[in-house]
């Protein structure tokens, strides 16, 4: 960016059209490819109407859908959030055996399919799983029910944070940080005044992802939901159900709830977006001594 | 400080409130294309429930293959009730001790208040003129029909077609594999349920033939138009009965028995009836039956055990890992 910027020989006519086709063709492949499905979730979820779409949207199924997305990432972003900067800290700051061994497990997650995520989990807590019946005599439901989406929803989102804050905090080393020790701060004074100011454009990323895929995710959560209408279907799994619907407004209903899952993922674009905007001054890379 | 005796009296009102009329829930774990049915079943029910008793019942429904949602009550999905595609998949639960074994005679006609067969649903002008079972076997015709492993439906498909070839005369095992086997060869996509299927068909436009429930086809037909589809019966097809049972050791954890039994005896009762035929299943009440002229064309029809024995042995010779079905598929 700097570069361009201090170039004064004039740019060919070639390099000009070059730059234009480019553009151009990023333009009509996103056209493509992201905003022309966007479209159709919208206008098939408006056709009956905007009364319909209310009325659909309102439905005590479809409402607790909702709710439920709501909870599950409520719980398993802030969650992964804590266990991402505290893996990232142990992975950046301390040496210890195994280290390698713990990096490969993060990523663990993004390397199985969360259909297998998801049957691990039957099999741990299912009725004929591991601890399926201690659970069971002591009266625990995990598996079909809440709990088990939010577990596996915080395994299938764990590694987005820690893997977001581990090369930044590679790269920035541990200088700032053990000259604020040797000046008297405290450990936390030193996290919340030195680190977490440092991380915090990756960390803020790392939780938009992790929050993108935990109201998003399917796979997993079919597995371990048992598809009880009302209590125990996220809204991906509620627009499945419609969608493979014959009932009156299914067909709607379906755009419906996949058009407000679409706006909570546009609602985060935006948020990070006007942040980003807000501090666009703070954000230039930290680079180690560079500032 | 005066407050408190207020508050205490607040929440006596409440206990005795919510001691009186109890909110019942209840979880019928169902198979694919029931998802209308017992909409109206639900409905109906819980308000015969709440003027006879003053409970209010809400019910709860979890839909999928019939296979798979057996599997996942084995695997502790609380169901009060199942209704599922095929006596096998409550089979498996009585054999997890979930249910007794003999689940099947606890209610009349074995267990299933409703019937269905096994029927075709073509392009409107039936442009490949299917009539009959062995329409489905002409070289270049496409079928569509699910995965009998994951799919009840499928299963009652796979065996109309295999009874369909054994009661020919001179039909026996050999010439009924062979049937089985070209028509399996027309089929370009499995589905995991009856609802993914009839979606490739109806919605996607994919092939010329699709292997039915009667009640799936007579509902695509009245959702997406009689313009657009046509239904053909079969010379013969499969009785098939999906069954319905309380899981006893779930029904008697919640202390749900008196409501799951009577929500299961519903579905006989004249008015139950009336809903499964609305909903296109064929009534097992002859009087509510004939309310609906032309709607469920007669036609003969064979029985599983009358062929197979009894669904255990049925799924053990052609659906489990090494069975009939298995062995089409190395051959392909």
């Amino acid at each position: 960016m700097r570069t361009t910027a201090h170039v004064s020989r004039p740019v060919s006519w070639q390099r000009r059209a070059l730059h234009v086709l480019l553009i151009l063709a990023v333009v009509c492949f996103m056209s493509v490819f992201l905003l022309l499905p966007l479209a159709v979730v919208f206008v098939e979820g408006l056709r009956g109407g905007i009364a319909a779409f209310i009325d659909t949207i309102g439905q005590r199924e479809a409402l607790a859908s909702m709710r439920l997305t709501l909870l599950v990432a409520a719980i398993a972003v802030p969650l992964n959030l804590i266990f991402g900067v505290a893996a990232a800290w142990a992975m950046t700051r301390f040496q210890f055996r195994g280290k390698a061994l713990l990096g490969a497990f993060i990523d663990l997650p993004f390397s199985v399919s969360p259909v297998i995520s998801g049957l691990l989990y039957v099999l741990l807590f299912g009725a004929q799983g591991w601890f399926g019946p201690w659970l069971e005599q002591h009266g625990v439901r995990i598996i079909f029910a809440v709990p088990s989406l939010v577990l596996v929803t915080i395994f299938i989102t764990l590694p987005f944070v820690a893997r977001e804050l581990i090369p930044l905090m590679q790269a920035q080393g541990s200088e700032e940080e053990e000259a604020a020790r040797v000046l008297g701060a405290t450990g936390w004074q030193m996290f919340f005044r030195v680190t977490l100011p440092n991380i915090r454009w990756a960390l803020m990323y790392g939780v938009l992802l992790c929050n993108a895929r935990a109201m998003g995710e399917f796979g997993a959560v079919s597995v371990v939901s048992g598809h009880i209408r009302g209590l125990t279907t996220t809204m991906p799994l509620e627009i499945e159900m419609l969608y493979n619907g014959y009932n009156e407004y299914d067909h709607i209903g379906a755009f419906a709830v996949a058009s407000l899952l679409a706006l909570l993922a546009l609602l985060t674009l935006a948020v990070k977006t006007l942040l980003e905007w807000r501090y666009s001054d703070q954000i230039a890379p930290h680079t180690p001594g560079g500032h | 400080m005066r407050k408190i005796p207020f508050v205490l009296g607040v929440l006596a009102t409440l206990a005795v409130a919510s001691a009186h009329a109890k909110d019942v829930s209840l979880l019928n774990v169902s198979y694919d294309p029931t998802r209308e049915l017992y909409r109206d079943i639900n409905q109906a029910f819980a308000s015969q429930w709440q003027s006879q008793h003053g409970d209010k019942i809400i019910i709860e429904m979890s839909h999928g293959g019939s296979g798979k949602q057996s599997r996942s009550v084995a695997e502790g999905l609380p169901a009060d009730v199942v209704t599922l595609a095929l006596a096998y998949d409550i089979d498996v639960l009585a054999d997890r001790h979930l249910l007794s074994q003999d689940w099947q005679q606890r209610l009349p006609d074995n267990a299933s208040p409703y019937t269905s067969t096994i029927v075709f649903l073509v392009r409107k002008g039936n442009p490949k003129g299917i009539r009959d079972w062995p329409d489905l076997i002409k070289p270049g015709l496409q079928v569509i029909t699910p995965n009998p492993k994951t799919s009840g439906g499928a299963r009652w498909n796979y065996l109309a077609a295999w009874g369909y070839a054994l009661k020919q005369p001179g039909g026996d095992e050999a010439k009924a594999r062979d049937f089985v086997r070209a028509l399996y060869k027309n089929v370009p996509v499995l589905d995991t349920g009856a609802r993914g299927s009839t979606n490739t068909f109806a919605q996607r436009g994919i092939g010329d033939v699709l292997l039915a429930w009667e009640n799936e086809a007579l509902l695509v037909q009245k959702q997406l138009g009689k313009d657009k589809f046509e239904i053909v019966t079969p010379s013969i097809s499969i009785l098939a009965e999906p069954p319905v049972a309380v899981v006893d050791s779930n029904a008697d954890k919640h202390g749900t028995r008196a409501v799951a039994e009577a929500y299961l005896k519903f579905l006989y009762s004249p008015e139950g009836q009336a809903l499964g035929a609305k909903n296109f299943y064929r009534p097992r009440a002859a009087d509510v039956a004939a309310k609906y002229p032309g709607l469920f064309p007669p036609l003969k029809t064979f029985t599983v055990n009358e062929l197979f024995g009894d669904w255990r042995k049925a799924q053990a010779k052609f659906f489990n890992d090494g069975g009939e079905f298995d062995r089409i598929h190395l051959e392909r």
